[in-house]
């Protein structure tokens, strides 16, 4: 056995030790796999996009537009100081701005526009008979907009459809609660198939 | 001053932005293309302000003798993978990547499959048939479930059974469930951009 399967292996049962209880073993594991993610995503952060599309390009003398995010970027150190820490609200400022400013467009294209058109499709199939499934979708979508509808009370119609929204919501809920315990079982069957397999060799 | 100039700059880049997407002029083009790069840039920088809080406030702990173990160990675990990056590099085959391979990644899939008994425990808790709704949700979570396992294959007509109702009613919620999320994203966008929205900004003014 190999050290890296050895270390894998004794850290995979200190993280399961938690399904007896809370424990030292547990936390230390914890605590390592806090420190080392952090660690990995701010070397890959730091890698990827400030050396590759700032430093580099920058250094090469290639882009001196790139000054502008380094500033914005240096001015979040701010926040640091008690007298200057508002200066840190400007490349939030422009964060927040200019993600709100891509995301208008892109939502109302991607989440509404798109989802509505295909939910108006032809009611009938090419034989004349009508589409059952398309039928579905088109009753689902508007009763559950109607359940998200608060603007009046849920009484008379809007009560009734906004009753048969909850219907297709607890079908979504049931679903995906579904699809999500089989994901992290698999995720589960692949932990115990290293540990048999690979740590204790007891399963080839 | 404090308030005005993030606000100036909020509201400036987000119609710069909605404006260039209608656009396709070379220059609509060129700030499309750039302005997420830098937001891309800025947003790095905000990571490595965590990074800093987190190592702060570890630091404190440690003096202070809170949790002491357990901080060494996270903060060693930093340190240890800034390190190994700084000396070796992170291609592959380099200590960094042996880290990332054997230690993280075994750790996270087993938190990750760790789950699947508090959802199990919380669904056997809390599934109960008490009204309709709960009903439909447990029926679908149990026709879903079992076409995925062996014991599906003894009916026929259950896997069909669960794909359709994943791909039609399950998705029509999903779908009314988006629209509203749209609708929601825009409308603060929108407050975000004109200054309505000001939670970003902290405090209550």
């Amino acid at each position: 056995m190999d050290i890296g399967t050895l270390v894998a292996g004794l850290l995979t049962l200190a993280v399961l030790s938690f399904l007896y209880r809370d424990n030292p073993v547990y936390k230390m594991a914890e605590s390592l796999l806090i420190g080392v993610s952090i660690g990995y995503f701010l070397v890959v952060t730091w890698e990827s996009t400030l050396m590759d599309t700032m430093f580099e390009p920058l250094f090469a003398g290639d882009d001196f537009w790139l000054l502008l995010p380094l500033l914005l970027g240096l001015l979040m150190f701010a926040r640091f100081g008690r007298r200057v820490a508002w200066l840190a609200k400007i490349p939030i400022g422009f964060l927040i701005g200019s993600g709100a400013g891509v995301a208008i467009p892109a939502m109302l294209y991607a989440r509404t526009i798109k989802q509505m058109s295909a939910t108006v499709v032809p009611l009938t199939t090419s034989s004349g008979w009508p589409d059952i499934s398309g039928i579905v979708v088109l009753v689902g979508v508007i009763t559950t907009i109607t359940y998200f509808y608060f603007s009046r009370e849920h009484e008379g119609v809007l009560g009734r459809s906004a009753k048969i929204g909850t219907y297709f919501l607890m079908v979504f809920f049931g679903a995906t609660f579904g699809f999500t315990v089989m994901s992290r079982m698999s995720t589960f069957i692949g932990r115990m198939e290293f540990l048999l397999t690979d740590f204790l060799g007891l399963m080839y | 001053m404090e308030r005005r100039l993030p606000l100036l700059v909020c509201f400036v880049s987000g119609l710069l932005m909605f404006i260039m997407y209608f656009s396709s002029h070379p220059t609509a083009r060129l700030i499309n293309l750039t302005v997420p790069l830098y937001w891309q840039i800025v947003f790095a920088f905000t990571l490595i302000i965590g990074v800093a809080s987190y190592l702060r406030n570890n630091v404190r702990g440690i003096k202070k003798g809170e949790s002491r173990p357990y901080r060494i160990v996270s903060v060693g675990g930093f340190v240890t993978m800034v390190a190994v990056a700084a000396i070796w590099g992170i291609k592959a085959d380099t200590p960094f990547m042996w880290i990332f391979e054997n230690i993280q990644i075994p750790m996270q899939s087993t938190v990750f499959a760790l789950l699947a008994f508090f959802v199990a425990s919380a669904s056997f808790r809390g599934f109960r048939a008490r009204s309709i709704p709960a009903t439909i949700l447990l029926i679908t979570a149990l026709l879903i479930l079992l076409s995925r396992t062996p014991l599906g294959n003894l009916f026929d007509f259950l896997p069909d059974l669960a794909d359709w109702l994943r791909n039609y009613p399950s998705m029509s919620a999903r779908r009314a469930i988006l629209v509203g999320i749209g609708l929601g994203s825009l409308t603060t966008s929108l407050r975000v951009i004109i200054g309505i929205e000001r939670t970003w900004l902290g405090g209550d003014k």
